[in-house]
């Protein structure tokens, strides 16, 4: 079946539908990853994002069960579900290879209610939204439901929508005892709080965490104009008068900067894909980094007692923060990712390793 | 940490040969191009003339000197460089440089490794302190344990899990090695392998799993990036160099691809590699288990297709690195704005192909597996796996028009077939789906991943569909499309639709392409980036495609384009030569302030770097794609003449569609390579050419041979199996031959010409504007007429020309050049006897010795070429080839001791994979650095001599006196010896393989008595053939210099018998 991409600004691709054949609406964003669309369907920092994958051949691996876990956490996905609203594609792959698939993309998609357009020239695209910045985009299948409205991506609250709604704990009685704001959180940030022996208590967006025991404060990646986030904002003020350690991680970096009064701003085409590089400021030495950020904090807007701490290598951007005398940092990348090597410390043992 | 470096020394690959190719002057010329770029004097030694980092202005200063020891120490000592770069020359460079490490000449003469030092080269070498360098870092890697009982190797299996290989420790080539899967198996093998050697290693087997590839870079800082992963298309046993390979890799999930990705980093940065570095893994394919099978601390084959594959240049970079420069402070060269500290974003897809030529050899194995045979490969981009398999599949040469609609492949069994990968397993497979297997049949007996057996499987399907059309009245729109997105061409759509049969190949495919067109399926023009779309890319490295909608560039209509056309795969008979050719035509077209266009897919050259010109197409030499690029480019005009054979066959055919081919006339080139009409001309001119008939039964060429005598050389048009030429002494031998090897018929009719014994053969190179010649070199071959001019022996000037010979020659050059109103570079072979001159073949196009005789005169043949060929007025040089006061040699690399079995006996069809060119005072001098150069080394204890027929024995005694003279021992074979003691020459006779008696021939080989063997053969007979294989062939496994042409051995021994190693002067390029 035809399905059509139509951009806010009028430009239509034309494709083949695939997934599930519904019509949606959603911000138009580009992903440079040449693998591991399992984890960007399902990160939930592509909420109300229509995703669209420069690179052509996407559903060759199949799609892994979701039966096994781990902490409860499902192993092979960053959510429960996905998270995008669409998907686009040059060269969907119908049959898929891999020990540890149990389906194609395609059904996955068709069970969540997805829907996705192959045939696409993706690079055409990525091009018109590298030179317009990212834009509102709706799918389209047959002529059907062209009524679909555009919505307006920065004053919606997408974190709300993803948040977990009640306090969850995981690997209860470890030592650290970290929380977790989750803005939409990856698994995998809570595994690599897990696997390095921490408690993790994961908390709503809004909750207000004050009255937990608690020795350090992670702040998740998650969707939208992190201005809208107000509460959390709050929330991470009070938590900056106990002194504790403080991680940002992408959207929840942007949160961080707002807590500190630093000012943010839309990238025009954002910053996805796995090769982001990244500067330890003012070192030689140098990250390649995953990133899956639509926002920025603004250059110079950073109150005098902060400090940047990495540079984007590619824009100048600020890939991440640091206050001058208390342990509160914030990155706009998967610190996870981010290691000097084997053996060596990454950021987040760094960050634990901050816990008195 | 940044260094200050003022001369640099570079050492260079040599020859091409398997296993070390084109890909290493593409990595030498970028490191030189880093290295001037900071000011910085270069020095390249490479006696391997034909490339491009061997010419003026890439290097300042250039030895052709071969990468030994002995000689590059020489250079060290006049030169004295500061830096010393190892990495960009191959192994051969790497191991010469850590000889000279060891034996502390660098130290001696203060010159300083730049990039990965020394010990981590030797720490990745060194099997042993590999595996114990992977071990402390808990990298696992494929263990070994060598055991002594049957006992042992049943434990040692169950430790390491079945299934398991079993090899004799000791034995050569492999005997008594096998798999076993349980203990049954394991029990009979090692009795087996016990009866070979005492001690028998058990080794885990990963047959069948994934090969994964990294290349990763690492500055000074430590900061490392992985530019790129590749995924072999054959499973783990197939020799990355024999695989189909593409990138980036299908199969891995993102968690695999980090794992491995982590690990390649990890052990780069434990190696302590400064540059760059390749890490292949094998990968289990039911779960995430990995062994790392071995490292190279070096630019590889792999680095220069990943360069390609990414638009990243590795080389480049790692020469820079070198100096210090952290990856933070360099640039990428594609957006020019954003790091060189990245990761490059795909949003294509690569496939790299090998090009054998085993076709070429006679006994040769055709099986492939754990060693390298191709001689080359392609390239190719696309957005479909489909579309890049059948690029590919094109490109490579051989006839095949993708993965589907060739001719038909005849297989007796197709199970078989498929078990044991040939250089035909692709097509294999195509048959195989064709006659019905399903995906995992083909998987169970090829351990293919079955994802690419499905895309495999697609284009079957499509091709299918297409055959239940009959005319283009019946072909949807839509099937079309999908057709083009998976590749196929017009072509192929018109052979499947039935149009190639009722109108014939050009206007079935002209038909298809003209519906196509009116329905407005065209390809797109898409940009390598590097970045996938994020960044504007500011070069123009290109490819189309079908799927996509939108070109990446704007074309303006003004006629100030010239597009080149390369040479594509490197084979046996074309090869780097046409690369540098194809580059001089570039640089000139620049110069001259046109637009540069070059269009063509071989990932180890140098005119497929985006540098080079100012639009790249990395796409395909086939009619349908040139013109697709010509009609968006509407050039200036295309030149076809630059590029070998591929370019001059598509001249006719692009001429009918009415695009401008400048320089010499596509009708002409039509009368110079169709041998009628060639034939014709020169009787009519009264030019004398050897006799030749096209003839289609036995008793026409018996007649014809009445006519013309023995001995006469056939060329059939259809080879049933072995080589495709042959020169035949007599009736028995001329039968024997059709018989076994060739199609005598109306359809295949064979071309039987009078072959001159004794003739010298005499290359004229030259260039002609509007049919005068303006410039010409003349060389002549070493060995007599009948070793094919591609490896022969070529000495330029000539040096024992009469000088009625060379006039003769001008003048018949004249006269065809006028004939045909050449317009730029073209090549005669003359046969010269007394002063009877013969014509043999005529091309009009750069030829194999351009390079050669351009560098040795100091005169760029091909620049002045394309001058002419863009109507610019030009001046003859002033330069005489006959005013030289040097010698060039030119001499051929054959790549024998890799493919096994073949018979290393040179003849009518060519056999050497490359060639090196040597320059010096004198001929003694030029031959001794060149068969140094090519391999050869100056023996020290005995010489065995089998020295062929009486005239050969006659014209082989003046070296064998030399040889006794300066000490030599001789060991003779029957014949020889008491040919030689009745010419008072002494020596011990020896005994055939075939023969009873001591001391025998191959004992002395392999005790190394014996450092170098003159076996010159006979004739064909059965019994000459066997014995002399087999002495040949265990001198070239045994690394045993070997001879098999009189007048190359006497050169080469008058050369090292008049003059020792120390007499050569160590003189640069300039200096001559």
């Amino acid at each position: 079946m035809k399905a059509t991409l139509v951009l806010d600004n009028g430009i239509c691709f034309e494709g083949t539908a695939f997934g599930c054949e519904k019509s949606t609406v959603g911000e138009v964003v580009f992903c440079t990853s040449m693998t591991g669309y399992t984890e960007s369907l399902t990160d939930a920092t592509y909420a109300g994002q229509i995703l669209v994958l420069t690179y052509p051949l996407i559903g060759n691996y199949g799609v892994p069960s979701h039966e096994v876990k781990e902490e409860g956490l499902e192993k092979f996905f960053e959510s429960e579900k996905i998270q995008v609203r669409g998907l686009i594609v040059t060269d969907y792959s119908e049959e898929y290879s891999h020990w540890n698939a149990v389906e194609t993309l395609d059904a996955w998609m068709k069970r969540e209610e997805i829907p996705g357009i192959t045939g696409i020239d993706t690079r055409a695209l990525t091009k018109v939204l590298r030179e317009n910045g990212v834009m509102g985009g709706k799918i389209v299948i047959e002529e059907n439901e062209t009524l679909l409205q555009f919505e307006d991506y920065e004053n919606v609250n997408y974190v709300e929508t993803v948040s977990c709604k009640q306090v969850v704990r995981y690997n209860e009685g470890a030592s650290k005892k970290v929380v977790l704001i989750d803005c939409g959180t990856k698994f995998s940030l809570i595994r690599s709080l897990i696997d390095r022996n921490a408690e993790v208590i994961r908390v709503p967006f809004d909750y207000d965490f004050s009255s937990i025991d608690y020795d350090a404060l992670v702040i998740s990646n998650g969707p939208g104009n992190p201005i809208l986030c107000t509460k959390t904002i709050e929330n991470i003020r009070k938590a900056m008068m106990t002194n504790k350690p403080i991680l940002g991680v992408g959207l929840g970096n942007q949160l961080l900067g707002l807590a500190a009064n630093a000012k943010v701003e839309k990238l025009k085409f954002g910053h996805r894909g796995a090769n982001q590089p990244s500067r330890l400021d003012g070192w030689n030495s140098c990250y390649i980094t995953n990133q899956n950020v639509g926002y920025t904090i603004t250059k110079d807007s950073l109150p005098a007692d902060w400090n940047v701490m990495f540079v984007n290598m590619n824009d100048d951007t600020i890939d991440g923060i640091c206050h001058k005398t208390n342990p509160w940092r914030g990155v706009q990348f998967n610190p996870e990712a981010f290691s000097r090597g084997y053996k060596k410390n990454n950021l987040v043992d760094d960050f634990l390793n901050l816990i008195k | 940490m940044k260094k200050t470096f003022k001369k640099v020394l570079l050492l260079g690959s040599g020859a091409l040969k398997i296993g070390e190719a084109g890909e290493f002057d593409y990595s030498g010329s970028q490191a030189l191009k880093a290295l001037r770029e900071e000011g910085i004097s270069t020095v390249l030694i490479n006696p391997n003339i034909a490339t491009v980092q061997t010419s003026e202005g890439v290097a300042d200063k250039i030895y052709f000197l071969p990468v030994t020891p002995f000689f590059v120490e020489k250079v060290i000592e006049k030169e004295r460089p500061d830096g010393i770069l190892l990495s960009f020359g191959g192994q051969t460079a790497l191991n010469c440089g850590v000889q000279l490490y060891e034996s502390k000449v660098l130290e001696k003469y203060n010159v300083q490794v730049l990039g990965t030092p020394v010990q981590a080269i030797i720490d990745t070498e060194d099997r042993e302190l590999f595996n114990r360098k992977l071990e402390e870092i808990d990298v696992k890697i494929i263990k070994s344990e060598a055991v002594e009982t049957i006992e042992d190797a049943r434990a040692a299996a169950e430790r390491l899990g079945y299934p398991v290989i079993i090899r004799a420790a000791y034995a050569l080539g492999g005997l008594g090695s096998g798999f076993c899967d349980n203990e049954e198996e394991l029990n009979k093998l090692t009795e087996k392998a016990f009866s070979f050697s005492p001690q028998v290693l058990v080794e885990k087997s990963l047959k069948g799993w994934k090969e994964i590839e990294y290349e990763v870079v690492r500055d000074a800082y430590d900061n490392c990036i992985t530019v790129c992963n590749m995924e072999n298309f054959d499973p783990l046993g197939i020799h990355t160099g024999e695989s189909v390979v593409v990138a980036p890799t299908q199969t891995l999930t993102a968690s695999e691809c980090n794992k491995l990705r982590e690990l390649a980093i990890r052990i780069v940065r434990h190696v302590g590699i400064v540059g760059e570095c390749n890490v292949q893994f094998a990968f289990d394919t039911e779960s995430e288990d990995y062994r790392v099978i071995e490292v190279n601390a070096r630019l590889s084959r792999s680095s220069a297709l990943a360069s390609k594959a990414t638009g990243f240049p590795l080389a480049f970079v790692a020469a820079k690195i070198g100096l210090g420069y952290g990856l933070f402070d360099l640039k990428n060269s594609v957006t020019k704005i954003t790091s060189a500290f990245f990761e490059p974003a795909i949003d294509y897809v690569v496939c790299k192909i090998p090009r054998w030529d085993l076709g070429k050899f006679r006994g040769v194995e055709r099986e492939i597996g754990s060693s390298m045979k191709s001689v080359g490969e392609v390239m190719s981009i696309g957005r479909t796996f489909e579309e890049v398999i059948q690029k590919g599949l094109r490109m490579i040469g051989q006839g095949m028009h993708g993965f589907v609609e060739n001719k038909e492949l005849v297989i007796e069994d197709i199970d078989k077939a498929l078990r044991e990968p040939t250089d035909k397993r692709i097509f294999v497979i195509s048959k195989a789906m064709r006659a019905g297997y399903t995906i995992d049949q083909i998987h169970e007996l090829t351990k293919i991943d079955r994802w690419f057996l499905q895309k495999l499987m697609n284009i079957m399907n499509t091709s299918k569909e297409l055959h239940n059309c009959k005319g283009v009245e019946n072909l949807s729109s839509d099937l079309l499309y999908k057709a083009k997105i998976q590749g196929f061409t017009d072509f192929q759509i018109s052979r499947a639709i039935g149009l190639e049969e009722a109108c014939g190949t050009d206007s079935g495919l002209n038909i298809v392409r003209d519906y196509r067109k009116s329905l407005g399926i065209l390809p797109v023009v898409k940009q390598i980036d590097t970045l996938a779309g994020e960044y504007p890319a500011q070069t123009n490295y290109l490819y189309l495609t079908y799927a996509g909608k939108q070109h990446d560039i704007d074309y303006v209509d003004d006629k100030k384009s010239i597009i080149v056309l390369g040479s594509g795969a490197y084979r046996i008979g074309s090869s780097v030569e046409f690369d540098w050719c194809g580059v001089q035509a570039l640089n000139t077209i620049r110069k001259e302030g046109y637009r540069s266009i070059m269009i063509n897919y071989n990932p180890e050259t140098v005119s497929t770097d985006y540098d080079m010109c100012d639009r790249l197409y990395f796409d395909e030499l086939t009619f349908e794609r040139v013109m697709d690029i010509v009609e968006l480019e509407s050039p200036h005009g295309v030149i076809v003449s630059t590029g070998g054979q591929i370019p001059n066959n598509l001249a006719l055919r692009l001429d009918k569609e009415n695009v401008n081919i400048l320089g010499t006339s596509a009708k002409s080139i039509d009368n110079a390579e169709d041998r009628d009409k060639f034939s014709a001309m020169l009787d009519r001119i009264g030019v004398d050419q050897p006799r030749w008939s096209a003839l289609t039964s036995m008793e026409d060429i018996d007649a014809f041979i009445e006519e013309v005598g023995f001995p006469v050389l056939v060329r059939p048009s259809y080879v049933l199996s072995g080589a495709a030429m042959n020169v035949c002494s007599n009736k028995e031998e001329l039968h024997r031959f059709l018989q076994l090897a060739a199609n005598v018929s109306k359809k295949h009719p064979v071309v039987v010409s009078q072959f001159i014994e004794r003739a010298k053969e005499v290359e004229m190179d030259a260039v002609a504007q509007n049919g005068e010649i303006i410039a010409y070199a003349i060389s002549e071959h070493i060995e007599y007429a009948g070793v094919h001019s591609g490896d022969a022996t070529i000495q330029f000037p000539p040096q024992r020309l009469y000088v009625e010979t060379v006039r003769r020659i001008k003048r018949i050059t004249k006269q065809i050049a006028k004939e045909l109103s050449i317009s730029g570079p073209f090549n005669i072979q003359f046969l010269a006897r007394e002063n009877d001159i013969k014509v043999i073949e005529c091309n009009l196009r750069a030829s194999r010795s351009f390079p050669f005789v351009s560098k040795v005169l100091k005169l760029n043949l091909i620049e002045l070429a394309t001058k002419i060929m863009l109507g610019l007025p030009v001046e003859k040089p002033e330069k005489d080839l006959f005013d030289l006061d040097c010698v060039g040699i030119k001499a051929s690399q054959f790549s024998f001791n890799r493919l096994q079995n073949a018979d290393p006996v040179l003849g009518v069809d060519m056999a050497s994979t490359g060639e090196v060119g040597c320059i010096g005072d004198d001929t003694s001098c030029a031959v001794l650095k060149a068969m140094l150069s090519v391999g050869y080394r100056i023996p020290e204890k005995g010489i065995l001599l089998s020295t062929g027929d009486a005239r050969q024995k006659a014209d082989m005694l003046e070296a064998a006196r030399m040889l006794t003279q300066k000490g030599y021992k001789l060991y003779a074979t029957g014949g020889t010896s008491k040919f030689l003691e009745e010419n008072g020459i002494e020596n011990t006779r020896v005994y055939w393989p075939s023969e009873e008696g001591t001391p025998r021939a191959l004992e002395l080989l392999q005790s190394k008595e014996i450092d170098m063997v003159v076996n010159i053969p006979k004739n064909l007979t059965q019994r000459e053939l066997t014995n002399g294989y087999k002495i040949r062939r265990a001198a070239v496994d045994l690394n045993i210099p070997l001879l098999t042409n009189v007048r190359l051995a006497s050169s080469f021994i008058n050369a090292f018998c008049t003059m020792g190693l120390d007499d050569i002067q160590i003189k640069s390029w300039k200096e001559y």
